[in-house]
């Protein structure tokens, strides 16, 4: 299937791209990496008068440290989340995740930034930026903000972008030497979309748990922080009790979709598994 | 300040200059913004080895390099890779970078119907050129993205794994 006829602009400066978005009021979509976007064109599932490229602005490229964050560009591809030493030093967890995102030649063109901003539910990044306590920066023709990953999920492919804003930057809160992480998921095939996925962020002091977030993905609408779970996991060491107590409490946190594949008991099955196999690894240094 | 030209908005199917390296040769061409660089590829260049599977990017029918890079030319527009070096499966041919990876694939034969060869030859040129002696394990997981209708994986992973050694064995990658 073939996208319908659109119009084509490849901004050279946030400037450029904000200014063509305005011009063309909302009937305008930004494009970076594309592999979400192009396919969804194709389907005619949108069909935007204009596109705007994003690819080649300067400013949304980069990762570097900034105070307690690393900084990492929009335009980051996938493929160097993977290769990128920051990212393995400072964001661990990001690197851990990379290889399960699509396949290799997706992650040479798919970008950070355009993958957090779809917000598929059962994207690994999305996800990931909710365990890490990320903000994510974005500008937009009212000026620059930034806005937690935990207020940015909004609802099924819904965010806290607004009209004619992009992304530009996702800051995360540098890895520390008393955290621990760990990622996972089950997929029917590598590469697949996960059935269930998680990643998780602990601070410790030797095998006492002071702070985790986790965040699961593919069980619902939107990337998902399991509140009730974490709790339970604070103040204590991880043996095998604990990590029971957490699986059982998995049930009042997730409420997967209902699906002919995948029923929601099964899926919910599926989740304790992963966060029982995760935890256990925390336990012994993730 | 701005360079974009609001005319642009009224006739969304007018044709674009393009120009890229296409293996080794200057080239331009007309495309009109939603023909994809497979569509431009295969109709405009007639280097119809690239082939259209799904045109999802699920297959992996349709990988080309950009800039060095393996990738599916139907995730992109044309217009996207304007100034852009491209190598299709007729280049990497002509060149003789993947002769040995060719001629591993015919004496195992590698293939079925063929439909998703050139595909599959990229990526695997790609997965030698990143990791010297891949697990066949690691062969799988970097074709995860490259269907075979036929199901002809295993001597896929053979020729690839053959390949992979006879490599290492000359002393790396060629």
């Amino acid at each position: 299937m073939k996208a319908r006829a659109f119009s084509y602009f490849r901004a050279a400066t946030i400037d450029q791209a904000l200014d063509a978005h305005a011009r063309a009021g909302d009937d305008a979509r930004f494009i970076a990496g594309g592999q979400s976007l192009v396919p969804a064109l194709s389907l005619r599932l949108q069909a935007p008068r204009l596109l705007i490229d994003i690819t080649h602005i300067a400013e949304l490229r980069g990762v570097r440290r900034e105070g307690e964050f690393l900084r990492i560009g929009a335009l980051t591809r996938h493929c160097e989340m993977l290769s990128e030493p920051l990212i393995a030093e400072f964001a661990p967890l990001l690197h851990a995740a990379a290889p399960f995102v699509a396949h290799p030649a997706i992650r040479n063109r798919g970008t950070f930034g355009g993958s957090v901003a779809h917000a598929d539910p059962a994207s690994e990044f999305p996800a990931m930026t909710l365990a890490l306590d990320a903000e994510i920066e974005m500008i937009g023709p009212s000026g620059s903000r930034r806005v937690k990953a935990d207020d940015f999920f909004v609802d099924l492919f819904e965010t806290a972008l607004q009209p004619g804003e992009l992304i530009t930057a996702v800051f995360v809160p540098l890895f520390k030497a008393d955290q621990r992480f760990a990622f996972d998921e089950l997929a029917r095939r590598r590469g697949d979309y996960a059935l269930v996925g998680c990643g998780m962020l602990a601070t410790c002091t030797g095998e006492r748990i002071h702070d985790i977030r986790i965040s699961f993905f593919s069980v619902g609408n939107t990337p998902t922080r399991v509140k009730g779970t974490e709790a339970t996991l604070i103040g204590s060491s991880l043996g095998a009790e604990r990590i029971a107590a957490a699986q059982a409490a998995l049930e009042a946190d997730l409420t997967p979709p209902d699906s002919d594949e995948v029923p929601p008991a099964m899926r919910l099955h599926l989740a304790r598994v992963l966060l029982g196999r995760m935890l256990g690894r925390l336990g012994v240094g993730g | 300040m701005s360079g974009f030209d609001e005319s642009l908005l009224d006739d969304a199917d007018e044709t674009e200059r393009v120009r890229f390296v296409v293996n080794g040769r200057k080239v331009a061409c007309e495309v009109a913004p939603r023909e994809t660089l497979l569509d431009c590829l295969r109709n405009a260049l007639e280097l119809t080895g690239t082939h259209a599977g799904c045109e999802m990017g699920a297959c992996g029918a349709c990988l080309v390099q950009l800039d060095g890079q393996a990738v599916h030319a139907c995730l992109m527009f044309a217009v996207q890779a304007d100034g852009a070096t491209i190598d299709t499966i007729e280049g990497l041919t002509e060149s003789g970078v993947i002769a040995d990876l060719q001629a591993e694939f015919h004496r195992r034969n590698a293939l079925q119907c063929g439909f998703c060869t050139p595909g599959m030859l990229v990526n695997a040129h790609e997965l030698l050129s990143q990791v010297t002696r891949p697990s066949r394990r690691d062969i799988r997981d970097a074709l995860s993205g490259n269907y075979c209708r036929c199901t002809g994986y295993e001597a896929i992973v053979d020729a690839i794994d053959a390949v992979a050694k006879a490599r290492s064995e000359r002393g790396g990658v060629t």
